[in-house]
């Protein structure tokens, strides 16, 4: 098409009459709309991503669980290490998709596409912006999840029905590693900045928070790091979950120290995407 | 509707970033239907006053009501009635044309079958229905802002605000959005924009003012500032030489003002011709001579000057 040409253009009917009759009754949940439009842009590459999020976890499962747990004969504490690994991969998976999801696309909103800026126009307040947002960084990690935890049922992995509270759990550790990056990536001026967050935080969070191994196989002082990260609570309860026994920390605590984390993440980040949204 | 009551008023109004005062204390009324130009060069606080005005910058001092509401406190309420295009483009490049318009009218709760009857009026207002299912990344310039346009309407808004709506475009897509923007105030939408463009401000503007540092130096249709502040003819003098400057001197006295640029003098006269005639008489033969209509241009130099503001 070529720009210009004075044909076409019908009229826009913006008479008074044709205001009133459009007057909204704005959105009853703001943060819904904001919600589907992260979903419609979803919708570009969700097969792409259908496709990773059932091959990753399976050659996951197969490279630890088959190739590493066939050269440790006792297993973990009496249980096959094939078994007693997927409740760790699965919460390390649910990290992985919650912080990927919430640093170059939040960066990306404020500083490239600036989506956020255009959502601020429109009568959507702050947590309406940050909220539908946080919601679609939690569907995508409740539907990875979801889809490794199949992939390990079909291997046998799961031995417990308790398994069905897995998508809470994930869900819970998504809000609380999401919300508190969602105000990082919020803030950082460069994204090199992001890179380093994986570089610092998520790698060595997911080799040392009992994933792969056992936290009491670390020396005492490394082993308190690993119990202040958020990711070793959900360790903890996934794998008791799966493998239908009791888990090391009290239940209601691991909860709530993940409900901490999400809590102070999101008033985190409701201040950092108020401070850079309303100036 | 009928009442006389501004659509946007302001009193005193007062924007600081900590120590920087971009706004300082400006008064403004915008009337329903009236297109209303804020001029300036850079930094004068023009977009400061457009994020006031567009509920997402509260001010720190002074009055505003917007639509007869304070934008601090029914922000939402505001913002639900008004269209915003933004200086630079924030559309999504990875969705479509159709998809940038149905998702954003979703923020203001219209429902998707009326979002996208509306969205293909706005696509034929704009002139992209060709381009409705095609992505946003590979179109041009002017073809993006077309659609910023077309996205700041899908509420059928009241005011539209427009952060200097065709900087960066080509003369053939200013002209297609001028013409756009023509037929909206048609119909009775009230416009607010701000330009660097001194043509678009005469072309689309009833009234504007003119902001240096913060305050407003001048306030007026376009014709009424030109006769404020400017003389009716201009006449550029160009010498053959290396300065300009020892012809000045010779011209002193000769109409309003005499203004030596580096390249040409400007002569700020009642009558172009008589000027030329007595430039003539003096014994003096510039290169080249040019007798034109004041613009609004020779206004907002005059009163904002010539320097460089980064």
């Amino acid at each position: 098409m070529v720009d210009g040409g004075r044909g076409g253009g019908g009229l826009v009917s913006v008479t008074q009459q044709a205001r009133e009759r459009a007057r909204p009754a704005l959105p009853r949940v703001p943060a819904a709309a904001v919600f589907a439009y992260h979903l419609v842009g979803y919708r570009r590459t969700w097969r792409a991503g259908v496709f990773s999020s059932f091959l990753l976890p399976t050659l996951t499962v197969l490279g630890f669980g088959l190739g590493v747990g066939a050269y440790i004969d006792q297993g973990v504490g009496g249980v096959r290490y094939f078994d007693w690994i997927v409740g760790g991969l699965l919460a390390s998976t649910a990290l992985q998709v919650a912080i990927a999801e919430s640093t170059w696309p939040v960066f990306s909103n404020f500083r490239w596409i600036k989506t956020y800026f255009a959502q601020s126009a429109a009568p959507l307040r702050v947590p309406d912006v940050l909220g539908g947002h946080l919601a679609f960084v939690l569907f995508r990690v409740l539907t990875s999840s979801v889809a490794f935890l199949l992939v390990v049922v079909l291997f046998g992995a799961v031995r417990s029905p308790w398994a069905l509270t897995l998508p809470l759990v994930v869900v819970l550790l998504g809000l609380a590693v999401a919300a508190p990056t969602f105000a990082y990536a919020a803030v950082v001026d460069s994204d090199s900045w992001l890179a380093m967050l994986f570089r610092f935080a998520v790698i060595p969070m997911t080799l040392f928070a009992g994933v792969f191994f056992p936290v009491e196989s670390l020396p005492v002082a490394l082993r308190w790091l690993a119990y202040v990260t958020p990711l070793w609570h959900a360790v903890d309860l996934c794998r008791a979950a799966t493998l239908g026994i009791a888990a090391q920390w009290s239940v209601a605590g691991h909860l709530l120290y993940l409900g901490a984390w999400a809590l102070g993440g999101w008033l985190l980040a409701r201040r950092a995407f108020r401070r850079r949204l309303v100036l | 509707m009928t009442t006389a009551q501004p659509l946007i008023q302001a009193r005193g109004l007062v924007k600081r970033f900590g120590d920087f005062t971009a706004v300082d204390g400006i008064d403004v009324e915008v009337r329903s239907g009236e297109a209303f130009g804020f001029l300036g060069p850079n930094g004068a606080g023009k977009s400061s006053t457009m994020r006031m005005v567009g509920c997402i910058s509260p001010p720190t001092a002074g009055e505003l009501r917007i639509l007869g509401m304070d934008p601090v406190r029914d922000g939402p309420a505001i913002r639900a009635r008004l269209g915003v295009c933004p200086q630079l483009d924030n559309l999504d490049p990875e969705l479509t044309v159709r998809e940038n318009l149905t998702t954003y009218a979703r923020y203001f709760g219209i429902p998707r079958r009326v979002a996208r009857a509306r969205a293909a009026e706005l696509l034929d207002f704009v002139q992209l229905t060709e381009r409705a299912d095609s992505r946003v990344d590979p179109l041009s310039g002017g073809m993006k802002r077309r659609l910023t346009i077309a996205r700041a309407l899908v509420n059928e808004p009241e005011i539209v605000l427009l952060d200097e709506p065709t900087t960066g475009l080509d003369p053939q897509a200013r002209h297609l959005v001028w013409e756009r923007l023509f037929r909206l105030k048609q119909q009775g939408v009230t416009l607010v924009l701000t330009t660097h463009y001194m043509d678009e401000a005469e072309q689309l503007c009833d009234r504007l003012v003119v902001m240096d540092g913060g305050r407003i130096v001048a306030e007026g249709s376009p014709r009424a500032l030109i006769q404020r502040h400017s003389t009716r003819e201009v006449v550029e003098l160009r010498f053959a030489a290396e300065s300009q400057e020892p012809f000045a001197g010779k011209l002193d006295g000769l109409g309003e003002r005499v203004e030596v640029l580096p390249d040409r003098i400007l002569l700020y006269v009642h009558d172009g011709d008589a000027a030329v005639a007595e430039v003539g008489a003096l014994g003096l033969t510039p290169a080249n001579v040019l007798v034109r209509r004041s613009s609004l241009e020779d206004v907002f130099l005059h009163l904002t000057g010539r320097t460089l503001v980064d």
